[in-house]
């Protein structure tokens, strides 16, 4: 950490402190423009979405009903798809990020270590739209094919499996959320892993504990701020994500129990009918979307950065 | 063995081996998205594709050469803004710093780099699109340039922090002063590591679509800083979701230069940091 240089400096005068003072308004001035770029988000979220705040009130975040031929603009869909897409990407990408962050942090050799990193690293640059290219042709005419007609055989009894898998739908959504997320959560805990003490290690395995023991009881829990900062860090991608879920949702504006029917979400609404939205309510509401969305992601991200500065520090402190 | 420890030794040998399944699925993910890409973008992508003009729907073949150079332009604009201003306001929070102004700037960096880029698109739509009462690759640039600013400040910042403070205390100690310090010693200690993140800013905002979706929209023909232009991701986005044949084709090879790109950047930006950062980190 940069210990501040400036305070040891200060004392000593030099001709050219003019050219200090410069260098920090210069740099003093950028610097505000990011706060200024993050008040300006936030004024034409607030501004743009007033129409259909003052219009709509409250009603707009739990009504279900998506109408813009009556101007009826009720967001529970969105959420509901929002929410649920993400919750079950999560289902699937925390345990196998965790497993896979574990192997790396625990038991590969640490050149085969950062290589793999790098490559699962590399799924993160991966832009969006690719991966709805990818999704849109393979993951739905699989879905339609097979795997619907699959679940609907074996856990059709459930209400998540039940009806016609069009192809698109919550279900492939989620499933190509999940591969976008796990780069982050492998990254992120397997940083958190790598943080813990050596001696905690060493210390339960004298004890006669196991390797797997002495990682899931003592490493894990060891690490459980950072490896959960590392969810809710995967949490806010999957609540943002636009392109690949807009590809393979279907964009119906319905809440469906099933996973296999087609829905839509937050970003995956704005996208589709933004530029279409005539009306000044209409593309109000949309707005007033994005205002929720904003919301939402930076809450949870807040949350995340939070837990994993709580685990590096605890981490660097004691090893 | 007692069968309490044959059972622990079964569980610890099942469950590490699951991790390395786990491992062999993440990564397998990356080589199945690119290999599949490979094979259907290969058999797509022809010298066509990089000079001609997209066609009408239900014409065959046609290429996106306006998507590129409109790519070209909106990226390179957006890295004109954002680069600079990013760097800054990095040199600012890694060596002027003033604790509390500081801290904000950094959590709301954080911040924004975490606001979804569809949300930046709307942004950027109110701010430019609206009073230009036009589409323009300009206000594309506008929102590029919002998400990367955020990312090289910090990226900056980071590996200014990492240039071991007795270089600056020589530096100062011989007399220079502080913001000559800052240009001659400081930077170029961390440049190579402020060069890899500018390279990754610009691979990642250079496969952004969302955020072009409603500010340069996108064009059937060549566009222009203050017209409608065409990107290459949008256009994979509209192909894509088409209903003709030729056009997923398009889309194909449109994926593939993508990712050969944003691919060629991430390799790039690795190998610059392995040449070694040029000062021993202590």
């Amino acid at each position: 950490m940069a210990t501040p240089v400036a305070a040891q400096v200060t004392a000593v005068r030099s001709p050219s402190q003019t050219g200090d003072i410069i260098a920090r308004l210069v740099t003093l001035v950028f610097a505000g423009c990011i706060l200024l770029l993050a008040g300006l988000v936030v004024l034409e979220l607030w501004q743009g979405s007033a129409p259909a705040r003052s219009h709509l009130g409250w009603n707009f975040l739990v009504s279900s009903d998506w109408n813009p031929v009556t101007d009826q603009y009720g967001a529970l869909p969105f959420l509901y798809g929002t929410v649920v897409t993400a919750f079950v990407a999560l289902l699937i990408s925390v345990p196998l990020g965790l497993g896979a962050a574990i192997f790396l942090s625990e038991l590969a050799p640490a050149g085969i270590s950062s290589g793999l990193t790098f490559l699962v690293e590399l799924l993160a640059a991966v832009p969006s739209v690719i991966y709805g290219l990818m999704a849109l042709f393979t993951i739905v005419p699989l879905m339609r094919e097979y795997v619907g007609p699959f679940l609907n055989a074996t856990l059709g009894f459930l209400p998540f499996f039940q009806g016609r898998s069009y192809g698109v739908g919550y279900l492939p959504a989620a499933l190509v959320l999940s591969i976008m997320t796990f780069p982050f959560i492998i990254s992120v805990s397997r940083e958190a892993l790598l943080a813990v003490p050596r001696e905690q290690r060493e210390a339960s395995l004298a004890l006669g504990a196991t390797q797997w023991e002495t990682t899931w009881k003592v490493v894990v829990p060891y690490a459980k701020l950072g490896i959960l900062g590392s969810v809710f860090l995967g949490l806010a991608r999957a609540l943002g994500e636009t392109m690949a879920v807009t590809m393979v949702i279907g964009n119906a504006a319905d809440i469906h129990v099933s996973l296999l029917a087609p829905g839509a979400t937050i970003a995956a609404v704005i996208a589709n009918e933004f530029t279409e939205a005539s009306g000044k309510i209409y593309s109000a509401a949309l707005i007033e979307l994005g205002l929720v969305l904003f919301c939402l992601t930076i809450v949870i991200n807040g949350f995340a950065r939070l837990m994993i500065v709580a685990t590096t520090r605890k981490g660097s402190k004691r090893s | 063995m007692k069968p309490r420890l044959v059972w622990r030794k079964t569980v610890n040998a099942v469950m590490l081996s699951l991790t390395a399944v786990c491992t062999v699925i993440t990564v397998a993910a990356l080589f199945v998205i690119l290999g599949y890409l490979l094979y259907n973008g290969s058999k797509s992508l022809d010298w066509n594709f990089f000079v001609k003009l997209p066609l009408s729907p239900g014409e065959l073949g046609g290429g996106m050469a306006n998507a590129i150079v409109g790519s070209v332009q909106i990226v390179g604009l957006a890295a004109l803004i954002g680069l600079p201003v990013g760097f800054l306001a990095g040199v600012y929070l890694s060596e002027f710093e003033d604790k509390a102004f500081a801290s904000v700037v950094r959590y709301v960096a954080d911040l924004l780099n975490g606001v979804p880029s569809i949300v930046v698109g709307i942004v950027a739509w109110a701010l430019v699109v609206v009073p230009m009462r036009q589409f323009t690759a300009l206000a594309g640039a506008i929102a590029l340039a919002v998400m990367l600013i955020p990312i090289v400040t910090r990226q900056t910042e980071q590996f200014l922090r990492e240039v071991p403070n007795s270089l600056r205390e020589g530096a100062l100690a011989l007399g220079a002063s502080k913001w000559r310090m800052i240009a001659t010693v400081a930077v170029p200690a961390g440049s190579k590591g402020i060069v890899t993140g500018m390279i990754l800013g610009v691979a990642r905002i250079a496969g952004e679509s969302a955020p072009l979706l409603f500010t340069s929209l996108g064009n059937q023909f060549w566009g222009g800083l203050t017209q409608p232009t065409a990107a290459l991701p949008v256009m994979i986005y509209q192909r894509a979701m088409s209903p003709y044949d030729d056009w997923h084709r398009q889309a194909w090879a449109a994926g593939l230069v993508l990712i050969a790109l944003v691919l060629i950047a991430n390799v790039a930006a690795r190998l610059v940091l392995a040449r070694g950062v040029s000062v021993p980190r202590g």
